[in-house]
This record gives structure tokens, sequence and C-alpha cells, in this order.
């Protein structure tokens, strides 16, 4: 059933889930990557769903905009990934804490 | 003329102070002789004019401080009671100005010293002249520097250091106390003015300050006050420490200060507080206890004391308790009588002490001299006139002064006057007339008489004192001999119109006539008492009976006589149970435990400490783990939501959540 309740608590759900599989991930940093993908994928989610609940154009572009952003962003978060393997030889989370206060 | 009387000490000193480099020993003694003599002969001048032919003088000199009712002026009062105290002090600070150019012949310091005696002459003066409380205080104050600077003229003696700091403090209790009662007195009468508030005293005799839902009597309160602010100054019983102690300084600062000026200010104030402390029993009562247990006191502990100028010191400590017991008694012309006569021989006795310890070469224990009657016949001579007035022998000057005083206190067997606590002074009183004249003959023996127990090699260089150090011995011997009998008609004498307003008495209060019609065996006894202590001393000293082998075999006289020679403790009981006590305070309480421990703690350096321990609980938040970082990103988050939801909604009380999140801070 694709009502407005069910939309949005999917949504939310999925967002939930992204936000704890960034925290309570300790050790790949693959993991917490796809969760922030997850999480612009619910936010365009909820952008489309309200912008055909409300009759409105500017959901489904802002959502396109993210679309590109998120590519946009995941591209150069893999570089840099790529970039500290390169350096460290490892991408485990625990072990990035030299910026300790 | 009468402005020139205080002017010339401040000029005197004021040029021998800052110019005794250039004018150099002569020049400064010069000078401060030509000012302090001047002085003396134009106070000689008000003597005449004021208390002889009785012009009373009063002098406006300029305004000082206006304040709403406050009001005080630069203004002078001369009236008989002034003049009185004008010729004790400039007779005597010349004579001992004449005294010291050859006493401080060879000290290098010669015009730094005058210029001290100066300042004090001065300060002393402002004292007596002054027509307010406050002008009065400041020549209070004034003296107590003076002295503080001249008993710590050889200021590099440890001795002189640490006595001329007890000589300032033990006074500042004093001088707290006069403070106190000057306030009082501005707060019952609206005005520190002399004459208004003697004009006003008699009606405030029935007023009543009410001060915690008690009634005190304001008069007896201002004049406690005043009365412990003299104790202070004319070391009676309990402030008297200080006294002894500054023998430290020069001899002839010790004549000056101990035997005619400050030791006496005291005395004036009583005397001239008169019309306040007539409306005050109360009062009158303790400093008739307090004389007399002063005068009883230091006499029975000058007759065990060894050095030549403390047993002097303790004498002057005893008669300065016959005045104040005389004031107790409502007796204050008699008071002032003793005063002038007692300048005069005190001075003699300090000034002849200087010339000895000069003679010996600066040795001032009793034990060591002796047999100086042959090398030193004309100290000697000034010596016994000396210690004969002060034991009271008749015709001398102290006769008619201290038997006054004694038959004074002898009125009380006149049943009617119901004056039993005067017996109690009588006692005492006639008890220390005994001692005194017991350690003045101790004195003359063991310094003049007895077989000599100095050296033979410093027998060579005794000498007598050169004619600039007799002169003033010579005069002051004169005055010791004469002044008693020239001045009592006119002090004491029956009817006399020389104190004409400046001492009130209540005609309740006066036992002139009792006094004078006493019994025969009343009037015989103090000179009798005093004629028993000479012989006694005489005897002990002339068979050479060793008293002190003698007591020392008596076990509880051996105790009493270590005692007096210790001073009774007083010294060591003040030490250890109020001074080392409030000097532990100060450092344990005050600075340890408020200034460096709680006022520290909740101040600068508590505040910097709390700061630096949230800062690191706060910098080990940064754990340097992403996951971390995220969770506060999000924690923020949601306490941003909910404070702005609880704010429009009400559905979160916000406070609640900075609580929790400050607890996961210290976490």
């Amino acid at each position: 059933m694709l009502n407005q309740t069910n939309c949005i608590s999917i949504s939310f759900l999925l967002f939930l889930i992204s936000l704890i599989g960034m925290f309570i991930n300790q050790k790949n940093i693959l993991v917490m990557l796809m969760s922030l993908e997850m999480m612009f994928l619910t936010v365009s989610f909820n952008f489309i769903f309200s912008s055909v609940y409300l009759d409105d154009i500017i959901g489904q572009i802002f959502s396109l905009l993210i679309l590109t952003v998120a590519a946009a962003e995941s591209s150069i978060g893999l570089a840099i990934l790529v970039i500290y393997y390169r350096i460290r030889g490892t991408i485990t989370v625990e072990l990035m804490s030299l910026t300790k206060g | 003329m009468y402005l020139l009387i205080l002017v010339l000490p401040l000029l005197g000193s004021i040029i021998s102070g800052l110019g005794g480099r250039w004018l150099g020993r002569y020049g400064t003694n010069l000078i401060t002789i030509f000012c302090v003599g001047l002085s003396m002969i134009l106070s000689i001048g008000a003597f005449y004019e004021v208390g002889l032919t009785g012009s009373f003088c009063y002098l406006f000199v300029g305004s000082w401080i206006k304040s709403g009712i406050l009001s005080i002026s630069w203004s002078l009062l001369f009236d008989s009671l002034t003049c009185t105290m004008l010729v004790v002090i400039t007779v005597i600070s010349t004579l001992v100005h004449l005294y010291s150019i050859k006493y401080m012949e060879y000290d290098p310091h010669c015009p730094r010293f005058m210029s001290y005696l100066e300042i004090f002459t001065f300060f002393m003066l402002v004292l007596v002249t002054a027509d307010n409380l406050i002008q009065m205080f400041l020549g209070w104050e004034g003296v107590g520097l003076a002295s503080y600077l001249l008993i710590n003229f050889w200021y590099t003696r440890l001795d002189a250091n640490q006595s001329a700091i007890k000589a300032l403090v033990v006074n500042r209790i004093g001088d707290f106390s006069l403070m106190i009662g000057i306030f009082l007195t501005f707060y019952v009468f609206q005005s520190v003015d002399y004459l208004l508030i003697f004009t006003l005293a008699s009606f405030f005799s029935n007023h009543y300050l009410s001060f915690l839902g008690f009634d005190i009597h304001s008069l007896s309160l201002i004049s406690i006050f005043f009365f412990f602010g003299a104790v202070g100054k004319s070391s009676q019983l309990g402030l008297h420490t200080w006294l002894p102690d500054a023998m430290e300084g020069p001899t002839p600062v010790s004549a000056l200060i101990h035997a005619a000026t400050m030791v006496t200010a005291g005395v004036f104030l009583m005397a001239r507080f008169s019309p306040i402390l007539e409306f005050s029993p109360m009062v009158l009562f303790l400093m008739i206890i307090f004389g007399a247990l002063t005068a009883f006191f230091a006499s029975m502990v000058g007759i065990f004391q060894n050095d030549l100028k403390r047993v002097i010191a303790y004498s002057t400590c005893s008669q300065l308790g016959y005045m104040i017991f005389c004031c107790g008694m409502s007796c204050y012309n008699v008071s002032l009588f003793h005063l002038f006569n007692h300048a005069f021989f005190k001075a003699l006795l300090f000034l002849s002490a200087g010339s000895v310890i000069h003679a010996v070469s600066d040795e001032q224990d009793m034990r060591r001299m002796g047999s100086l009657i042959k090398f030193l016949p004309a100290t000697y001579s000034f010596m016994l006139i000396g210690s004969m007035t002060l034991s009271g022998f008749p015709f001398l000057t102290g006769f008619y002064s201290k038997d006054f005083i004694l038959e004074l206190s002898q009125v009380y067997s006149y049943s009617n006057l119901e004056m039993t606590y005067i017996s109690f002074a009588c006692l005492l009183g006639s008890l220390s007339v005994f001692l005194t004249a017991f350690y003045s003959f101790r004195l003359i023996y063991l310094t003049f008489i007895n077989t000599s127990n100095k050296n033979n090699i410093n027998k060579n260089h005794l000498h007598e004192s050169s004619f600039l150090m007799l002169l003033p011995l010579i005069i002051l011997s004169i005055g010791s001999i004469f002044i008693g009998y020239i001045m009592k008609d006119l002090f004491i004498g029956f009817g006399t119109n020389f104190w004409i307003n400046s001492i009130f008495i209540l005609p309740s209060h006066t036992y002139f006539l009792e006094a004078e019609w006493l019994e025969l065996v009343y009037k015989w006894f103090p000179f009798i008492a005093s004629l028993i202590g000479i012989i006694l001393s005489s005897f002990i000293n002339i068979r050479n009976i060793n008293i002190y082998n003698w007591f020392y075999n008596q076990k509880l006289f051996f105790f009493l006589s270590f005692l007096s020679s210790k001073k009774w403790y007083w010294d060591v009981l003040y030490n250890r149970f109020l001074i080392l006590p409030l000097l532990k305070f100060g450092y344990s309480i005050t600075f340890k435990i408020l200034d460096r421990g709680f006022i520290e703690l909740a101040g600068p350096y508590g505040i910097s400490q709390l700061t630096l321990r949230l800062s690191k609980i706060i910098r080990n938040l940064q754990t340097g783990q992403v996951t971390h970082y995220i969770f506060f990103i999000i924690l923020g988050l949601a306490t941003f939501l909910s404070i702005i939801n609880s704010t429009y909604l009400h559905i979160f009380d916000f406070r609640l959540l900075l609580i929790f999140c400050f607890l996961i801070f210290l976490v």
C-alpha cells in the first residue's frame, strides 16, 4: 500500500538503518560509505514522494540534484579511500584515530 | 607670641632635619637650642599671662575640615591647664636639648637626633594646645610616632627596633580606643570642639545610648574609651609593658618621653576631660583601681630591677599611677601639680642616670657600679636630690604633691563621704611610697655608696661630665627643690582661681577641705612610710646584709622576689597568651586558610584549575574515532531539534536534555 504514512515510515526506517550502520559499524569504511549512499537514497525518496504528494515539481528537481551530488560525493569519497589505502595499507575505521584531541 | 610657641619647634625640626647635612653638628645644635629655648621663654610668658593674670587665650588659625555638621579648625586654646603643660614640656625639652649636645657629642647622627627631639616637642605642644579632639589626636599620634623614631634612634640595634615597635604598637591599642571615644563624642555631641563639649556635658549627664537593647550611659562610655587611651599612653597596668622597654633609646630620650612629656599626655587627657569624667562615677572608680594597682605594681617591680634606667622607668610608671588615681578622686589639679613636679625630678633622675652611664662607659647594670660618689660627686648630689624628692622627703618638691595625693586618699576615714573604695588606693599608695623610697635609695646605694664592683681598668676612665651636661642638672635640681613650694599655692592652694574653667570638679566630689583637716597620725603616715623605706634600704646596704641570700632561703619570699624581678611575667604572659596566639591566628587562619586557602580557591587559582579540568574532559571527547564524531553530530542534531521542538510544542523539556548532555560530557 502506497499511502502517506507507509512511505514516510519506510524512508525514515531506511534512514535510521543507515544511521545505525554509520556508527555501530567499527570496522569497515566501505559499509560506512554505503550507508551514506543509503541516506541520500532515503532523502531523495522522501523528496520524490513529497513532490508527488504535494503535486509540486521542485521536489523531483531536488532529488535529481541530490543524485548528482551523491554520485560526485561517492566518487570523491572512494578516491580518498583509495589514496588512504595506498598510504596506510588498511581501511579499518578503528585505526583512523590519529587526530586525537 | 602664642603661635610662635608651636611654630618654633616645628621650624627647628625642619631646618635641622632637612639641612642638618649643611649646618653640621654645631649649627643644628645652635638652631634647635635657640628655637626650643625661645619657645620656652614664650611659654613661660604665656603661663604668666594666662595663668597668673587670668587672661584666657583662644587662637583661630584656619579651617581644616568642613563636612556637613562636622567642622574642625586649626585653632589653639591656651587656658591654665594648657599653659601648665606648655611650661613643663618646653622647659624639660630645652634642658634635654642642652643636655644632649654633650651627651650625643660623638654620635654621628646628631642633627637627626635634634630634629626628632624638636618634632617630638612640637607634637606634644600640638597635643596640649589643641582646641578640638581631632587636633589633639594629631598631637597624640605624632607623639607616638616621634617616640618610635627616638627609641629607634640607634636603628642598627635589634633591641632598639623591637622596643620601638612595641612602644608604637602598644600605644596604638590605646589610640584605637581613643579614636572610638572621639567617634562616640561626635555621635553624642555632634561636635568635637572642647568648648562646646564641655559646656554641654552637664546636659548630657542623663543621656543614654541605646545599643542592642541595652541603655548605656553615654558619658561613661565616652570617658571609658578615653581612659583606655590614657592607659596606653600613660602606661597604666595592662598596657604598661612598653615603658620599661622604651629605655633602649638614648638617655635624653628617656628623660623627655618618660619623665616629662609623652606619658603625661594620658594624665593631661584625663584632666582636660574632667567635665565629662565628673559625670561618670564608674570611670572614676576604674581610674582609682587602675592607678593604685599601677602605682603599687610598678614600685614593687622597681625594687628588684638591676638596670639603672629601668628602675627609674618603673618609678615613672608608679608615679603615673598616682596621678591617675588622683584624677579618679576628682582632684585633677593635684594630679596636674604632681605632673608638674614629677617632670622636674624625674627628668633630673633620668639625666643624672645618663650622666652616670656616660661616666662609666655605657654600663647600665647597677650591680657593676658602686663607690661612684668618689668620682662623680656632682652627679651624686643631683641623684640624691632627685631620689629624695621622689620619695617625698619633706620640703622638697615631691613632698608637696605626693603627700597631698596620699592625704587626699586618706579622706576615706571620714565615713560620711562614703568613699570606701578610696581606701584601696590609700593602702596601695602608702605601700608604694614605702617601696619608692626603698628602691630610690637602693639605687643611690648600689650606684654611689657601696663598694665598687667595677674592674680597676674602667676606673681610670671615670670622669665627671662636662659643664654643659651638668647645667641642665643644676637647673632641674633647683626646680626639684623649690618648684613644689613655689607653685603649691598657685596649683592646689586654698581657693586658688588658677584653674578658672579649665578643670571642672563637681561640688560633691571635692575633698580638699577634708584632706586639710586630717588627723595628725594620717598626715604623718606617708612620711613615716617613706622614712622606713629609706632606713631599711640604708640598713641593708650599710650593714651589707645580703638580703637576696636571705630571700634565697625563704622559699616563698624567694619566689615572690623572683616574680618581681621578672616583672611578674607580664611580658611572658602577654607573649604566650596574647601575641603568640594572635600571630598564629594571623599566619595559620587569616593567611593560610583564608587568604591563601579559601579566597584563592574560590578566586583565581580555583577557577583556573576548574577550567583546566573541564577543558581536559572536553578535549578527551575528541577520541579520533570517526564513529564517535558521528555520534556527537547526531546527538547534537537531536538536541538542537528537540530544543526547537520543545520551545514550540512543549513536548520536551530541553533543560533535562542539557543536563543529560552535560552528564555525558563529564563521563
